[in-house]
């Protein structure tokens, strides 16, 4: 094999002046076997290149922190010893090619790095984005999609609890499946990605090596174009039940406290596990591939290095523990090999047969590479004004049965949302609420990110995809405590989605410095474009937030005779709102403003109201504003509601449509109404009374009235029957 | 009583099941492994819910070759009670120890909700509910359609041993309330002895109203009584 | 006209279904077992007789029975 040259370097996704770089660290050109190692590790995937000048500017830190970005998940303090694990990672490029084995092994991959830390994974939720439902792609994705998801966590035994998903055109080409785990560890049992010492045993864990995924990372970050279906040969098989055996074999030995260090093989399988394991300990390392367990003869040491094989653990050992790791592993029928060992050289050494086939440096592979990319400032976006005059109660029948706002339990009742016997609020409601087991308290967890706000004003995007999870939890009871993140953007060699994921994480960072909610873990997905037309800006945003008495947890379906509350004010911004969209077909325009102080003042109000036991019933207002919110409450309670608008100031399509923020619908009882009034004039918090919970029919002053058992119907036919085929997309 | 919860490699409603039990019996049961040949002395074995060997090839097959299973096969022999929660169903029919088998959902889809069911005949198992009244637990499988040839059919139902069927709100059997196409809407069976229940509902899953309900709190309750 | 068609994972694609039958397959003490690999069987019957019925069979496969991403496939036909 002759030494590879620059172009070979250029064909793996390197630049000549990355290549360059290479020559410089070694000190000499690199063989093939270096050189793809390298490429594995500097691309965006693995190196963050293009981001991480960006990320650094995000808020990481505060008092509930226990550990930040950097590790394989964020980990925070939900007291009584217990910490809370959780990251949001995509699967955004395999699941379009293979949307079964692409979306299960995205669930399989983030479960990992949640166990990774000790952690048992007590929750999954996800955040899907299709194409329009009338693309010819979109069904076959979303059934795929859905049953590799279902598929794997339902294996696993974890439930999955939330997440969310939304149609829009500018997904056609390049669908998002971003997947988010939770889980819970002792917090003196937590376990890093750190090498340790020199002369600790190297363990490779799990499935055997085959050629999966090979070059997976690079695929990640290279966009589509009309050939991408030809590169199938990358996509992984998942295989849920090795996973389940991996997860239990690995927290009984981490439990006998002879593991030191561990890491999942994620993207570039064993080569960023190890660099990165190294890394953190400032060691080297060195293994010996011929020992690797291998399913395919004749693999190079190459192939084993960036072979994406799932299910497959790195870790070092106290030294002398060989024996009983294997005890343990061989109980749970994996293969568990010592592969080699930690070293002080600073250095990656491989070696096959004996024979060296590399040697790095760890530094350079590990630290890759930080660019500044150019950037186009956004242009403001400015409201549109919509019509409002024509406003009646078919508009809200068509938007609670529109593809967007229609009931999603034609996908979650295909996830088991119950097993572990801890879901208190299982899928359909703000926020999902899981109980700690054998506690009291319980975890709110929340999945958000409005596609048209983004597209439309990235940062305001980024600012109400936080304030909107903020209120999820709010609305649960629980108070918010930290956030995962998953951006998914076009190509960064484009200055304006650099533009827009710059105004992005200003959002975020904004918003969540406001709301004290610090970003704990995280993944960039780039590159998610066809034919050079990237999505919409993505921030998508998982947030975690705790109950502190699961008697007292927020529930969305009021009791028939509850007054209706509004909390927050009503302005009918109409603009860029679903109303504008479904019913005029409106989709430019300034998103709402989000006033973040009035996002905290009114969330912490309704959050002592649940917590105190005054709200029978709470629910957030966001797309399809106040109708919606109101209908979707009848809906879960089964039960109708008579309401009126305060004063004549909006038009019924304002009052009842507009997307304004900050905002809640309170169920409280009669005797509870006064008590709720008074304190919010206390507190200043804009509350009125708006009508009654009850009845067979939602009233709504103006507008007109619907029986709820229309609603229902209407809210829950969209995609069954989408699904079957039996409708066209638009319904 | 005594209470022995079997894992299998991909069991994952053993923890649950082991919570119902010591929540509602007050006992706690002892956790046996299938690589084990024996069975500590106990009252009920349980088969609890999951996806034992991912439940490749067939949902139970492979669990149902597991070294324990022969133990457990004795035991229930000897008349020990045995219980077979969703995949504890489908490795008991795998088994032989209950007939028919559980195939594919008519929907082909994995289904996850809460469903009605009505209690009939005279099962230990089901001695907390009188016979005719429904009660809910959740459905959560992919392998839960209940099939046997007429004959079968017609035996079990002579021998009233299909002791729960999906129902409708009314109580009625309809397709309707069936969530996965099972034949004559049964969701659990009795051997002829009534010592041997297999359901595919949780009821592990329903032990307190802050999970939506408590008939299974009553399932455990009844359970220990008439078995100690 | 009756056709047979096989569809397996590719060799170099992991066959999580297959390792475990494997391992039972052993575990039952069929220890020459030295792999496994499960695959999907289909019996098409077709209307008459079509001088194109192989080429739409590949069709068939490609199209519906089987993934190329990860499977082959394999017809037979019986009688021809």
């Amino acid at each position: 094999m002759s030494a590879p040259t620059v172009n070979d370097a250029v064909r793996l996704g390197l630049s000549a002046d990355e290549y360059r770089q290479i020559i410089a660290h070694l000190g000499r050109p690199p063989n093939a076997t270096e050189l793809g190692v390298f490429s594995a590790m500097w691309n965006e995937h693995c190196s963050y290149k293009s981001s991480r000048r960006w990320l650094r500017t995000l808020p990481t830190t505060g008092d509930q922190v226990i550990h930040g970005p950097g590790e394989n998940a964020g980990v925070v303090d939900v007291g009584d010893g217990w910490a809370v694990v959780f990251k949001m990672e995509s699967h955004n490029h395999p699941s379009f090619i293979e949307p079964y084995q692409g979306a299960a092994t995205g669930v399989g991959g983030i479960l990992r790095d949640v166990f990774t830390m000790g952690a048992r994974p007590v929750a999954i939720l996800n955040s899907l984005r299709f194409g329009d439902p009338d693309h010819a792609k979109t069904r076959h994705l979303v059934g795929g999609v859905v049953g590799g998801i279902g598929g794997y966590g339902n294996c696993m035994g974890i439930p999955t609890v939330g997440g969310e998903c939304a149609f829009d055109p500018g997904y056609n080409g390049n669908i998002l499946v971003n997947a988010m785990a939770v889980g819970l560890v002792r917090r003196d049992q937590i376990f890093l990605a750190n090498a340790g010492q020199p002369g600790n045993p190297v363990l490779y864990v799990g499935a055997r090596t085959g050629r999966d995924g090979i070059h997976g990372a690079s695929m990640a970050s290279a966009g589509f174009s009309d050939g991408a279906e030809a590169r199938r040969p990358t996509v992984q098989i998942g295989d849920p039940f090795m996973e389940k055996l991996l997860l239990e074999a690995c927290l009984e030995l981490m439990a006998t406290g002879v593991v030191i260090g561990i890491q999942d093989m994620g993207a570039a399988g064993l080569t960023s596990s190890s660099v990165e394991m190294a890394a953190r300990a400032e060691v080297g390392i060195r293994l010996d591939l011929e020992r690797v367990p291998v399913r395919d003869a004749g693999m190079t040491p190459l192939e084993l290095m960036l072979s994406e094989s799932q299910e497959r653990m790195l870790m070092t050992l106290r030294p002398g523990a060989e024996a009983d790791a294997a005890a343990v592993f061989q109980k749970w029928g994996l293969d568990a090999v010592v592969i080699g060992a930690v070293t002080d050289t600073g250095r990656l050494e491989l070696a096959m047969h004996g024979a060296a086939v590399a040697d790095l440096p760890i530094g350079p592979l590990a630290e890759g590479l930080v660019y500044e990319r150019p950037t186009t400032p956004l242009p403001c976006s400015t409201p549109v004004s919509v019509p409002d005059q024509q406003a009646t109660i078919d508009s809200l029948l068509a938007l609670i049965g529109s593809p967007n706002l229609a009931s999603r339990r034609w996908i979650w009742e295909q996830y088991d949302h119950g097993v572990m016997g801890d879901t208190i609020t299982p899928p359909g409601s703000d926020a999902a609420v899981v109980r700690i087991h054998g506690t009291d308290r319980a975890l709110a967890l929340t999945a958000d990110c409005t596609p048209r706000y983004c597209e439309a004003d990235p940062r305001l995007g980024a600012i109400q995809a936080i304030a909107e999870s903020y209120r999820n939890l709010s609305a649960a009871g629980a108070r918010p405590l930290a956030v995962t993140d998953c951006l998914n953007f076009g190509s960064p060699e484009d200055p304006v989605v650099m533009g827009t994921f710059k105004a992005a994480v200003e959002g975020l960072s904004e918003a969540c410095r406001a709301l004290g909610l610090p970003i704990v873990s995280g993944n960039v997905s780039f590159y998610n474009e066809t034919d050079n037309c990237p999505i919409p800006p993505t921030p998508q945003v998982g947030t975690v937030g705790l109950i502190e008495d699961v008697g007292r947890t927020g529930k969305m379906a009021p009791s028939p005779g509850t007054s209706v509350l509004l909390v927050g004010s009503a302005e009918g911004h109409l603009s860029c709102s679903l109303y504008a969209r479904e019913t005029h077909g409106l989709t430019e325009g300034a998103p709402p403003p989000v006033d973040l102080d009035a996002e905290r003042r009114h969330g912490e109000w309704v959050r002592e109201q649940i917590s105190g036991g005054r709200a029978d019933a709470c629910h957030d207002i966001s797309d399809g504003g106040l109708a919606v919110a109101l209908a979707e409450m009848c809906i879960a309670a089964g039960t109708g509601a008579s309401v009126r608008p305060p004063d004549e100031k909006l038009s019924p399509a304002c009052f009842y449509f507009g997307e304004d923020q900050a905002r809640y619908l309170l169920a409280a009882q009669s005797e509870q109404v006064d008590g709720l009034l008074r304190a919010a004039a206390k507190d200043a918090i804009p509350v009125r009374t708006l009508g009654r919970f009850g009845g067979q029919e939602l009233q709504l002053a103006s507008l007109g009235s619907v029986a709820v058992d229309t609603l229902r119907r209407r809210h829950a036919g969209w995609f069954p029957s989408y699904m079957n085929g039996t409708t066209e997309g638009t319904g | 009583m005594k209470a022995v919860v079997v894992v299998f490699p991909g069991s994952n409603c053993d923890r649950d099941v082991a919570v119902a039990l010591a929540r509602c019996t007050g006992c706690a049961p002892t956790l046996v492994w299938h690589g084990a040949t024996s069975l500590p002395p106990c009252d009920l074995v349980v088969l609890p819910g999951g996806f034992s060997y991912g439940d490749y090839l067939r949902a139970g097959a492979i669990a149902a070759h597991s070294p324990i299973m022969r133990s457990v096969r004795e035991a229930a022999a000897r008349g020990i009670a045995v219980l077979g929660i969703c995949n504890g169903f489908q490795i008991l029919t795998e088994t032989g120890l209950l007939p028919g088998a559980l195939v594919r959902n008519a929907g082909l889809r994995f289904v996850c909700r809460p469903v009605d069911l009505r209690v009939e005949g005279d099962s230990p198992f089901l001695a907390g509910f009188t016979p005719g009244e429904c009660i809910r637990f959740p459905v959560a499988h992919m392998e839960g359609n209940y099939q046997t040839d007429p004959e079968t059919l017609a035996g079990l139902e002579a021998e009233g041993r299909i002791v729960l069927r999906y129902v409708d709100a009314e109580g009625g059997v309809t397709e309707a309330a069936n969530p996965n196409g099972s034949v004559a809407g049964i969701a659990g069976i009795t051997s002829a002895s009534r010592r041997i229940f297999g359901l595919m509902p949780h009821p592990e899953r329903v032990i307190g109203d802050e999970l939506g309900g408590s008939d299974g709190r009553r399932f455990f309750a009844a359970v220990a009584d008439a078995l100690a | 006209m009756k056709a047979i068609v096989h569809v397996v994972l590719k060799k170099d694609v992991l066959d999580p279904q297959g390792k475990a039958v494997e391992a039972a397959l052993r575990t039952l003490g069929f220890g020459e077992v030295a792999e496994v690999r499960q695959g999907k069987f289909f019996e098409i019957t077709l209307d008459g007789h079509r001088d194109d019925a192989s080429a739409r069979l590949d069709r068939m496969c490609e199209e519906l029975l089987a993934n190329p991403v990860i499977e082959d496939y394999r017809i037979t036909i019986p009688d021809a």
